[in-house]
């Protein structure tokens, strides 16, 4: 690791000021950036740390839900009116990582978390992200944890959170305070497809800061979930994961659906087509697998994860099927 | 800058390369905790930072000051080993060792969450007011420490017999 200085923030206009320069990163509880220093993948001079930040769990009066971007994961999946009102957020979290590394990453740090790609970390071999313009050789190498949707000839990574899939399913705005000032934005914005640039992981602009996450209110929520496909039963990166929630009215047609992929592309992936497809229609097994086909059209899996596409269809049909409980 | 390990106050490392692990194991000599992969992945080198079980490796010790860090070291008291220690002997809850200290950590925190009522992955009720430790959830809560001599079934053993009752 190259030495690097070592700042703690107390509030976020501290953070800001100590963060403007572009050889500085927010350090959260470190369970990504440190392991990425250690491999030389990130090479900050100088680390300000914003786990001290102020910001609890707050409960508006409008229904929604503020969660401080400090917050820790834990806390976020203890949370009552979390397990409550947005099981399929409670759900994502407890599905990521290992209850160790949960109680120390952050809200902001877990958005922020950059991709498990073995080839992104290993340096001596080419990655358009770790180095733009190098060339990718997971295109053409061991795939099977890679991309299916919206990839590019320069990268095929994938987004390794579960919270994010959660957050995106649930329309969470994200609040962002930086040198130029304050702004909100929707999570599904926040994280960018790879195109051309695959180094560039989000939209924040320099020194940019997430101070928080808003949960809107959505009281058909409570009938949500979250369901991951991987390699062991536990402590795993997703093969393919879906975060789903399903409003049926009186006559058993869909009257909303919310529905996001993990595990399939460079960012949590918000099936708006499938969506779209449900809405107003009869809600049962033949229209879920419809809307996952339509989805899945687009998808373009590499050699070693042929099996996604399918994989993420029938998950489809078989979370919203789950959520349909006795009305199926 | 200082931390407090095992009930004893230590001065912080001047550089923020250092890991708390490498803090315990090279300038502390507790050699106890155990550095496995150094990537989060295994969860050797658990500890508990007041009273919460976290992984030591991606842990810079710069951000723990002021917290109060127990190592495997610290469990025992006046000689007597932890009920949990005793139980992983009574039930052969290890075959080489090498990750008993990080599980040893891991399992106080985890019996300490369950207490509380935070619920896991496979908690069917997630709004339930308790959590009781069965085998599938020991299994699941317990899943950040890998155990490559296979002995997890001496281990959930081990933590049913010491953490299931409510015990501390």
């Amino acid at each position: 690791m190259i030495p690097f200085t070592y700042t703690r923030a107390h509030d976020a206009a501290e953070a800001i000021r100590l963060g403007a320069d572009a050889a500085t990163k927010y350090l959260g509880g470190g369970t990504n950036l440190v392991d990425l220093m250690r491999e030389g993948a990130e090479r900050p001079g100088a680390l300000v740390d914003v786990t001290g930040l102020p910001g609890a769990i707050e409960e508006s009066q409008d229904g929604s839900l503020r969660i401080g971007a400090a917050v820790r994961n834990t806390a976020v999946a203890e949370h009552r009116a979390v397990r409550a009102r947005y099981p399929m957020l409670a759900r994502a979290i407890l599905a990521g990582a290992s209850a160790q590394i949960r109680n120390m990453a952050t809200v902001g740090g877990n958005i922020l978390q950059r991709t498990r790609c073995a080839y992104f970390y290993d340096g001596t071999v080419r990655c358009n992200k770790r180095t733009p313009g190098a060339g990718c050789d997971a295109i053409d190498g061991f795939n099977r944890m890679h991309a299916i949707l919206g990839a590019s000839a320069y990268c095929v990574a994938t987004h390794p959170s579960d919270m994010c899939v959660a957050l995106a399913a649930l329309d969470a705005l994200v609040e962002l305070e930086g040198p130029g000032g304050r702004r909100t934005i929707p999570l599904t914005d926040l994280h960018r497809l790879p195109g051309d640039r695959p180094d560039l992981d989000t939209v924040l602009g320099p020194g940019e800061l997430i101070t928080a996450v808003v949960l809107p209110p959505l009281p058909w929520a409570q009938r949500s979930t979250y369901r991951k496909v991987r390699d062991r039963a536990s402590y795993a990166f997703a093969l393919v994961s879906v975060a789903a929630a399903l409003d049926l009215a009186e006559d058993g047609t869909v009257r909303d659906v919310r529905l996001a992929l993990g595990g399939v592309a460079h960012k949590p992936w918000r099936a708006e087509r499938a969506e779209q497809m449900l809405r107003g229609r009869p809600a049962g097994t033949e229209s879920f697998r419809a809307a996952a086909d339509a989805e899945l059209a687009g998808a373009a899996p590499l050699r070693d994860n042929a099996f996604k596409p399918e994989l993420a269809r029938r998950l489809i049909t078989a979370v919203l099927g789950e959520l349909m409980g006795d009305a199926a | 800058m200082s931390i407090n390990v095992n009930g004893n106050p230590v001065e912080l490392p001047g550089d923020p390369r250092v890991s708390l692990l490498d803090l315990l194991r090279e300038r502390l000599l507790l050699t106890g905790t155990k550095k496995g992969c150094n990537q989060g992945a295994c969860g050797a080198c658990s500890v508990l930072v007041d009273g919460e079980r976290i992984i030591s490796c991606l842990a810079l010790a710069v951000q723990y000051e002021g917290r109060s860090v127990t190592t495997v070291e610290g469990l025992a008291e006046d000689g007597a080993l932890h009920p949990l220690q005793a139980a992983f002997i009574a039930h052969d809850g290890f075959q080489c060792g090498y990750c008993t200290p990080g599980q040893l950590c891991s399992a106080l925190g985890m019996a300490a969450e369950a207490r509380r009522g935070l619920p896991s992955a496979v908690t069917a009720d997630l709004e339930a007011d308790s959590m009781p430790l069965t085998r599938d959830e020991i299994r699941e809560r317990m899943s950040g420490n890998l155990c490559r001599c296979g002995a997890h079934n001496g281990i959930v053993d081990a933590i049913l017999d010491a953490c299931a009752g409510g015990g501390r």
